[in-house]
């Protein structure tokens, strides 16, 4: 086990690694950043100062490294739009982000468990096609389509929740339930074939044959071994929102991370995409690896391999 | 997304019957603005919401007056030119700032002083460029010294320079120990969090001028919203009270609403094409003067001014600003659409099988195309290189861009040398490099008898018509939408006078 999770430790450090080489790299591409930031009619003087306050006429590499270096000392820098730290930045609206991603993983878990075990149960009938459809209509949504549909019925015409701003739970109900839908079709899908397939394993016969009632055969028996390849699925997806709300957090103005790198990107401010950048490979890897150790926990064919 | 501007069309259909709920009872205007303002500070940020926070929240030591265009005392009561580089200011006694502290001379030689030295680093070092160094002669009067002749001046005293409370600056780039920015002006801060919400509050102590008011309001709160469906959402849904910046046809389907009140206000932001002639342009083509003038008769200016921009947008035919100190339209050549003539032209110049040119913008794309579209009509074929303001700036000042479709604010400046010296100047915008023309504009920034420089600005503008180095094309409006019920006013600098507005 300690050679399976060093060499996964190792792995998941240069992944981390090679993410942020290929984050600076594409950002630099994008152009010159000191213009950008000096804004309309700068003059040259105006973006002559950004780039010798900031460095920006270094080597490339030499950029990378020094801000690797500060790094790993803790230091992830100034940001070039707001002028003040960007842990700072990044502490102040990691929370909201953390907030919606959980609040929808909850929803899309409420939505896919019932629908999968409903689809299962009721393989082929008609049944079966109305919740696959539903968890269709999730994926084949666009996200922002979804998210100005909600606006307009339930905070425009019944006016029960708010269209923008994260002042109180009620403003992230909207947000969570369009990322939520948006992320319901794989757990779905999984929770569905699992229990297909758990429905017809001899274990289940044999709770049948006991003469158990229905429900608790599937709920007891079937639900909880269909369960298993949900957790890790669990652990990508929770990878996914705090990386993929970008779009979201700027219709429903809900000021956290996905917002942030928004803006970062119009702006370059290359410090605070890096380190937005980073911090989501960390988290993404941190994740797979507690899914991967989980499952080689459970699974000691794995460990071996 | 049209597809996203039909849905909210519905919605709009949908809402038509609903009442609207506005923020009368709090009297408090909460306002949607598409972007985050990186400092609260109005010198160290870009948008133009730091500019409308210091008018809010500032006081400058003049002002324009907006009925009669002339300057009117604000925090300085009596100004003279004591010689061609010294202004002698007297300042306003009993104005207080928001933190209770007195203003007084100290307050006014600190601030012009911190934000003229370079190495404090404030955004648009041209706002306080021309002051040498500024003297406190007593308790209310100081000497501004200017290290030439500054025509200028009394454009950036009475927009951009704000005054501070001496002891505010701490250090470079705006570092302060204070909790939160400090004015005079009628509103204060309440609160600021980088990216979230601004709270602004009446000050009570407000010192009113006939030219700039006590507000009326209590609160003013300015939130982001990046996504303008969203904020006409907010806007529907009561969360929201006043929008700026809608595009022409949200605003068409808001102004049905009887719940929203949409304007439209002519802006001093102008749509030119400016054309590069200089001897390493890309396009020899646009050095021969007879193309230039076909592509100022080619286009419509008129209709596309109307059928496309609409209502508060003024056709050109000198490239400024009518308002603008120094902007006429008188004995300047006009080029009236005229395809037949255009096509003659360039048939003259050799091009009578058509031309291809590359057109770049970075905004009003629909703009684009119909200027591509009225080209085409004539022979000339038009790539269109749709690019980043940045991007093309950096192309611009490298010179090898063709034929640049600008939008130009003039920095809400009333004046042209906010303007034309920029583009014509032989200022690293300019792709003209015209000798003459930069000679001429050169003398404009060398004296400030408004006689002798309103009659140069009329040179120059006559110049850049009669070589056609440009296409003038017509001003833009801003539309603007509020709750029902909320007063306010728009002016063409697209300063949002808060203190100006009331609920009903």
């Amino acid at each position: 086990m300690l050679i399976y999770l060093s060499k996964r430790l190792g792995l998941s450090v240069l992944v981390a690694l090679f993410a942020s080489i290929l984050a600076f790299s594409l950002l630099r591409l994008q152009g010159n950043a000191a213009s950008a930031l000096a804004g309309e009619g700068a003059r040259p003087e105006d973006i002559a100062l950004i780039i010798q306050t900031y460095g920006l006429d270094r080597p490339l590499v030499v950029q990378y490294l020094s801000w690797l270096g500060d790094v790993l000392q803790g230091d992830f820098g100034t940001s070039y739009f707001f002028r003040s730290p960007v842990a700072d930045l990044i502490l102040a609206k990691v929370g909201n982000t953390v907030i919606l991603a959980l609040a929808s993983l909850s929803i899309a878990l409420c939505l896919a468990i019932p629908l999968g075990v409903l689809a299962a149960v009721y393989s082929g009938t008609w049944i079966d096609r109305i919740c696959v459809l539903i968890s269709l209509m999730g994926q084949a949504l666009p996200s922002f389509f979804l998210a100005l549909c909600l606006i307009m019925v339930f905070a425009i015409k019944l006016r029960w929740l708010p269209a923008s701003g994260d002042a109180s739970w009620r403003h992230f109900v909207l947000p969570a339930l369009t990322l939520g839908y948006y992320i319901t079709p794989p757990f779905m899908r999984l929770v569905r074939a699992g229990m297909i397939d758990a429905l017809g394993n001899d274990y289940v016969r044999t709770a049948r044959a006991k003469g158990l009632p229905g429900y608790r055969v599937v709920t007891k028996h079937a639900l909880r071994n269909a369960l298993v390849p949900v957790v890790g699925l669990v652990a990508v997806q929770l990878g996914l929102l705090i990386g993929g709300s970008v779009v979201i957090e700027s219709i429903f103005a809900l000021d956290g991370l996905g917002y942030l790198a928004y803006q970062s990107i119009g702006y370059r401010d290359f410090p605070v995409l890096q380190a937005v950048v980073l911090l989501l490979a960390v988290v993404y890897v941190v994740l797979v690896l507690l899914a991967d150790l989980v499952n080689a926990w459970i699974d000691p064919r794995l460990r071996v391999s | 997304m049209p597809f996203r501007r039909s849905l909210i069309a519905t919605s709009l259909a949908l809402l038509a019957a609903s009442p609207t709920y506005g923020q009368q009872s709090e009297n408090t205007v909460r306002f949607a603005y598409g972007q985050s303002l990186e400092n609260p500070n109005p010198y160290f940020t870009t948008l133009r919401l730091g500019v409308i926070l210091g008018r809010n929240v500032w006081d400058t030591l003049v002002t324009r007056d907006l009925e009669t265009g002339e300057f009117a005392p604000l925090l300085a009561t009596e100004w003279q030119w004591i010689d061609e580089t010294t202004l002698e200011m007297s300042l306003r006694e009993g104005v207080s700032f928001h933190d209770g502290s007195s203003f007084e001379a100290e307050d006014v030689v600190a601030t012009l002083s911190y934000v003229a030295d370079p190495d404090n680093r404030i955004v648009s070092q041209q706002v306080a460029s021309w002051i040498e160094s500024v003297e406190q002669v007593d308790e209310y009067t100081v000497l501004i010294h200017t290290a030439g002749p500054a025509p200028s001046a009394m454009e950036f005293l009475s927009t951009q320079l704000a005054i501070f409370p001496a002891e505010y600056f701490t250090g470079p780039v705006g570092e302060s120990d204070a909790p939160l920015p400090v004015g005079t002006g009628p509103f204060q801060y309440t609160e600021y969090t980088p990216g979230g919400d601004i709270v602004l509050s009446r000050f009570a102590d407000y010192f009113a001028t006939d030219a700039k008011g006590a507000a009326s309001l209590d609160r003013v709160v300015i939130r982001t919203v990046p996504d303008v469906q969203t904020q006409v959402a907010g806007m529907l849904s009561g969360e929201l009270d006043f929008l700026i910046g809608l595009p022409r046809d949200q605003a068409d389907q808001l102004g049905t609403l009887p719940s929203v009140n949409v304007e439209s206000g002519e802006t001093m932001r102008i749509v030119f094409l400016q054309i590069n002639t200089t001897e390493t342009g890309p396009n020899a083509a646009l050095r021969d003067l007879r193309v230039r003038q076909a592509l100022n008769y080619a286009i419509d200016k008129e209709a596309i001014s109307s059928n496309l921009v609409g209502e508060g947008s003024t056709p050109i035919n000198a490239v400024c600003f009518i308002d603008q100190f120094g902007c006429t339209e008188e004995g300047i050549t006009a080029y009236p659409y005229d395809p037949e003539r255009a096509r003659e032209l360039l048939a003259e110049a050799g091009y009578a099988d058509g031309l291809t040119i590359e057109l770049a913008a970075y905004r009003d794309r629909n703009l684009s195309e119909a200027i591509i579209n009225y080209l085409g009509e004539v022979g000339v074929t038009v790539t269109l290189n749709y690019l980043q303001p940045a991007a093309l700036r950096d192309g611009m000042r490298a010179h090898t861009t063709e034929l640049v479709q600008m939008a130009w604010g003039s920095y809400s400046i009333y004046d042209l040398s906010a303007s034309t010296p920029v583009y014509y100047g032989g200022q690293p915008d300019d792709n003209n490099m015209d000798p003459d023309l930069i000679a001429i504009l050169d003398q404009t920034a060398q004296t400030t008898d408004p006689e002798i420089r309103a009659g140069l600005f009329q040179q120059a503008l006559a110049r850049i018509a009669d070589q056609a180095y440009a296409v003038p094309m017509f001003s833009l409006p801003i539309y603007y939408a509020g709750a029902e019920g909320l007063r306010y006013e728009t002016y063409p600098d697209e300063i949002l006078r808060f203190w100006n507005y009331g609920w009903e």
